[in-house]
C-alpha cells in the first residue's frame, strides 16, 4: 500500500481548469475532490472540471485519507469518491450527508439503480459497478480447441492444457500480493464454496469446510502462476496480459479497457471477457459486486453542498460516458456495453448471483486478518487448518481491541 | 559561561527536544497501555447495492458505532495494562512452540518473524558496511589525487539516493524479466524468479542496503585517515611492517572510535529496516519489526487502526535499540571517562 502511495504520487494530479468547454453551466464556488486515481475518476473528474473552479485529487490511497479529510470541519473535500469498501468509516462516523433533496432537485438523469439508499436515504450515487471476472486470451483457447471455461476446476484444466503447449510463460495470473489483494481472493472464493464469514456474535466462521476448500482452490493457481505471485497486483496482472505472459486470470473489469490499449498492449482483440468462474458448479460466481461512486461531504455550509452536487451531476452525465465508454461499467445513462463489458454483466446477472462484498466493520478487520496470515499458507510454511487457525486468532484479538467482540 | 547564556543557547534545542521527542514518546508510551474503543450499537440497517440492471437490497444486522449530538464517535478509553504487549509478543504461542522444539511454528509468530529478520539484517550488514566503507576509504585515499574528486562524488551517489527510491530501483531491475534476472537468466540458462523466496529476497536487501549505507562509513573513515599520525606510519615502515601490519596495527586502532561511532548510528538506523520491506513487496516472505508497526498503524477499508499494539511495538522496537546499542555506548564511556583522566 505504501508502495502504491509512493508510486502515485505523481499521480495525485491536481487538476484546476480555465476551460469552461462543455459545460452546461459557470461553477462558482470552490469545490474539491478525493478519489481514486483509475481510468473512470479521471474521466469523471475532467468532465466536472469543465465547469471551472474545480479541484480534482485521483488517489489510490484515498482509502487512508479520506475518513479523517472529511471528520475535518470544514471539510477537507466537498466530494468524495468511494466504493462499497470504503464508504464504511464515512457512514460509520456519519461524515456524509443525506442526498434526497439534491437528487431531486438535480438528478433527472439518475436511474434509480444507481442511488445508494442506507436505511431509506440517498446516501452516495453509484456511477459504475466493479467485479473480479476471467479474462482470458480466446486466440490461445481457441488454437488449443478448449471452451471458455466457467468453473475454477475447468479454469485449471484449460491452463494444464495451455501449460502443456508451452505457448505463453504461464498459463495463469492472479492478483495474489499478500495483504489486500491476496485477502480479496479469499474473499471471492470462500463464499463461492457456500461460506459464511460472520457467525451472529460477531466472531468469524472462515475456520470450516467451505475455508479449507477455498484454500485448497487458491494453492492449486500456484501450480500455474509466475513463482512471484505473492508480489503481483492488478496492475502487474494487467501488464502480464498485455506483454502476452499470461493466458487466464480473474482480474477487475475495470483493466480490461487497458487490454485494447494500442500504446501499452500487444494483445489487442485478443482478450476476451465472461463471468468469473465457479468455485462449484451450481454455485454462483466466485466474486464479489463492487460499485463506485460520489458521497458529498456532512461538514460543509448546504450552498457548497448544494454546487458539489450539482458539478458531480454534471461529470457523470451521459456526455461524459459517450467520451470514455470502454474506461469502466457505467451505470450512468448512454452507457453502451461492449465486448470487454460481457464477462462483468455476465457475472453480475447470474444467477445465483455473487454477494456485494460485505464491507462491515468486523470485515475490515477479517480482511486484515486474512491479508497477513494467507501468504504463509501458500509460501507452504503452514497447512491450511492451522493457517485458518491462525486467522480466526488475529481476527478475535484485533475485534476484542477494536471493540465489536467482548 | 554565565549560565543566562548557556540556557540561551541551549533552551531553543532542548524545548524542542521536549516537544518533538519527548512528548510523542511519553504519549505513545502511555497509549500502549491503553485501549480506546467506539461506543458500539447493534442495529438493523437496509443497504441496496446497483447491480447491473436492477437493485439488490438486504437488510442486516451491523454493528457501529454510536454518534454524539455533534455527530462525533464516542469513544472509551480503558487502562488494559500489558494485554497490547501481550498481543503482540503472543507468548503463550511462543513457549508452545519453543516446548515443541520447533523453529517453524516459532517463525509463525509475526513479532518473532519480524525480530529474526530484523536482528539478522541489522547485525550481518554491520561487519559489511564497516569493512566495504573502510575499504572504499582506503582506495581513495591511495588513489592519485587527480581522480580522487570523482571517485568521491561517485562513491558518495547511493547515499544520496532516497531509500525508499532506491529500493524501489532494485526490485524493478529484478522482479519478473527484470533487466538484471533477465541477464541472470541469460548466463544460467534458468528460470530465476528473485521475489519468489524468502532467502534470495533477503540476499538483495542484504545487498541494498550495505550498498546505500557504505558511503557513509566511507566520508567517515576517510576524514579519520586524513587525521593518522605519519610519524608513527613511517616507523612502522622502517620497521618493516606489512601493509597489512599497518592497517592493523596502526590505522585501525586509530580509527576505532570512528568505528564505534558508526555502529552505533548504523545499528540504530537498521533496527527501524523498513523500506526495503515496501519496496520488494516483501511481507509475504519476510517482514520487520517497523513494517509490524506500520502494518498496525494502517486502517483498513472501515477505518479500524489498532493504535495500541502498534505503541506496544513501537516500544518493544525502542527497548530493542536499547538493548543494541549498550555495548557500544559502554565503550564510548569507558573512552570518554579515561580520557577525562
Amino acid at each position: 500500500m505504501f508502495l502504491k502511495r509512493i508510486a502515485l504520487a505523481g499521480a495525485v494530479s491536481l487538476m484546476g481548469s480555465a476551460a469552461f468547454a462543455a459545460c452546461s453551466y459557470e461553477n462558482e464556488v470552490p469545490i474539491k475532490s478525493l478519489s481514486a486515481g483509475f481510468e473512470a475518476w479521471k474521466a469523471v473528474t475532467d468532465a466536472m472540471a469543465e465547469c471551472g473552479n474545480f479541484q480534482a485529487e485521483l488517489d489510490q490511497e484515498f482509502r487512508t485519507k479520506q475518513p479523517a479529510a472529511f471528520e475535518a470541519n470544514p471539510s477537507l473535500y466537498q466530494i468524495g469518491g468511494v466504493s462499497n469498501g470504503t464508504i464504511t468509516p464515512l457512514l460509520n462516523a456519519g461524515t456524509i450527508r443525506p442526498l434526497d433533496d439534491l437528487v431531486e432537485k438535480y438528478g433527472q438523469n439518475l436511474s434509480p439503480n444507481q442511488l445508494i439508499r442506507i436505511n431509506g436515504e440517498i446516501m452516495a450515487v453509484a456511477m459504475m459497478v466493479n467485479t473480479q471476472h476471467l479474462m482470458y486470451r480466446s486466440d490461445i483457447l481457441a488454437d488449443l480447441g478448449i471452451a471458455t471455461p466457467t468453473t475454477w476446476d475447468e479454469v485449471y484444466a484449460a491452463a494444464d492444457k495451455i501449460k502443456a503447449a508451452g505457448v505463453v510463460d504461464y498459463p495463469l495470473g492472479a492478483t495474489m500480493k499478500s495483504g489486500w489483494n491476496l485477502a480479496q481472493e479469499f474473499v471471492n472464493m470462500y463464499p463461492g464454496h457456500g461460506g459464511q464469514f460472520f457467525n451472529d456474535d460477531n466472531t468469524t466462521a472462515v475456520n470450516s469446510d467451505a475455508g479449507l476448500a477455498a484454500l485448497a482452490t487458491m494453492k492449486k493457481a500456484l501450480e500455474y502462476t509466475d513463482p512471484e505471485v505473492l508480489v503481483s497486483d492488478s496492475t502487474y496482472v494487467q501488464q502480464q496480459f498485455q506483454q502476452g505472459k499470461i493466458a487466464m486470470a480473474n482480474l477487475w473489469a475495470s483493466r480490461a479497457g487497458a487490454m485494447n490499449d494500442e500504446a501499452e498492449s500487444q494483445v489487442v482483440g485478443k482478450v476476451a471477457m465472461s463471468a468469473a468462474p465457479k468455485a462449484t458448479a451450481d454455485g454462483a460466481p466466485a466474486t464479489t459486486l463492487w460499485w463506485d461512486g460520489i458521497v458529498i461531504a456532512k461538514n460543509i455550509s448546504d450552498e457548497e453542498a448544494d454546487a458539489a452536487f450539482r458539478l458531480a451531476m454534471e461529470g457523470l452525465d451521459t456526455e461524459m460516458v459517450s467520451g470514455a465508454n470502454d474506461a469502466a461499467i457505467w451505470l450512468v445513462s448512454g452507457y453502451q456495453p461492449t465486448d470487454i463489458a460481457k464477462g462483468a454483466i455476465e457475472t453480475a446477472t447470474a444467477n445465483p448471483a455473487p454477494p456485494a462484498y460485505p464491507s462491515t466493520t468486523q470485515m475490515g478487520l477479517l480482511h486484515t486478518a486474512l491479508g497477513n496470515e494467507l501468504p504463509a499458507f501458500l509460501t507452504g510454511e503452514r497447512d491450511a487448518a492451522a493457517t485458518l487457525v491462525a486467522i480466526e486468532e488475529a481476527y478475535t484479538t484485533s475485534a476484542k481491541e477494536a471493540g465489536v467482540l467482548k | 559561561m554565565k549560565f543566562r547564556t548557556f540556557a540561551a543557547f541551549v533552551g531553543p534545542s532542548v524545548f524542542m527536544m521536549l516537544l518533538f521527542i519527548a512528548a510523542p514518546l511519553i504519549s505513545v508510551f502511555i497509549q500502549s497501555f491503553q485501549v480506546t474503543q467506539p461506543i458500539l450499537e447493534q442495529v438493523e440497517v437496509e443497504t441496496c447495492t446497483p447491480g447491473f440492471l436492477t437493485q439488490t437490497c438486504t437488510t442486516e444486522i451491523k454493528t457501529v458505532p454510536v454518534l454524539d449530538d455533534n455527530g462525533k464517535t464516542i469513544t472509551e478509553t480503558r487502562w488494559v495494562g500489558l494485554q497490547s504487549y501481550k498481543n503482540v509478543l503472543q507468548m503463550d504461542k511462543f513457549w508452545a512452540a519453543v516446548g515443541n522444539g520447533s523453529w517453524n511454528d516459532i517463525m509463525q509468530i509475526d513479532f518473532w518473524k519480524a525480530l529474526r529478520f530484523t536482528l539478522s539484517f541489522t547485525l550481518l550488514t554491520l561487519p559489511l558496511v564497516i569493512g566495504v566503507g573502510l575499504a572504499i576509504a582506503l582506495a581513495v585515499n591511495n588513489a592519485t589525487r587527480a581522480i580522487r574528486g570523482p571517485i568521491i562524488f561517485i562513491s558518495l551517489l547511493p547515499f544520496i539516493i532516497t531509500p525508499v527510491i532506491g529500493s524501489l530501483s532494485i526490485y524493478w531491475l529484478f522482479v519478473g524479466d527484470g533487466i538484471l534476472t533477465a541477464m541472470m537468466e541469460r548466463w544460467s540458462g534458468q528460470n530465476i524468479s528473485m521475489f519468489a523466496q524468502a532467502w534470495t529476497i533477503e540476499l538483495l536487501m542484504y545487498f541494498y542496503r550495505v550498498w546505500h549505507v557504505a558511503p557513509f562509513a566511507f566520508v567517515i573513515f576517510y576524514a579519520g585517515l586524513q587525521t593518522v599520525n605519519m610519524d608513527t606510519l613511517e616507523s612502522a615502515v622502517i620497521d618493516g611492517a606489512s601493509r597489512w601490519e599497518r592497517l592493523r596495527h596502526v590505522i585501525v586502532p586509530h580509527l576505532m572510535p570512528l568505528i564505534v561511532f558508526i555502529a552505533l548510528i548504523h545499528l540504530m538506523d537498521c533496527y527501524r529496516v523498513f523500506e526495503e520491506i515496501v519496496g520488494f513487496r516483501s511481507q509475504a516472505h519476510v517482514i520487520s519489526l517497523q513494517w509490524l508497526t506500520y502494518d498496525f498503524m494502517t486502517p483498513d477499508d472501515a477505518g479500524n487502526r489498532a493504535i495500541s499494539r502498534a505503541s506496544a511495538s513501537a516500544m518493544l522496537t525502542m527497548i530493542g535499540i536499547v538493548f543494541l546499542l549498550i555495548l557500544p555506548l559502554r565503550r564510548t564511556w569507558r573512552d570518554h571517562k579515561g580520557s577525562a583522566h
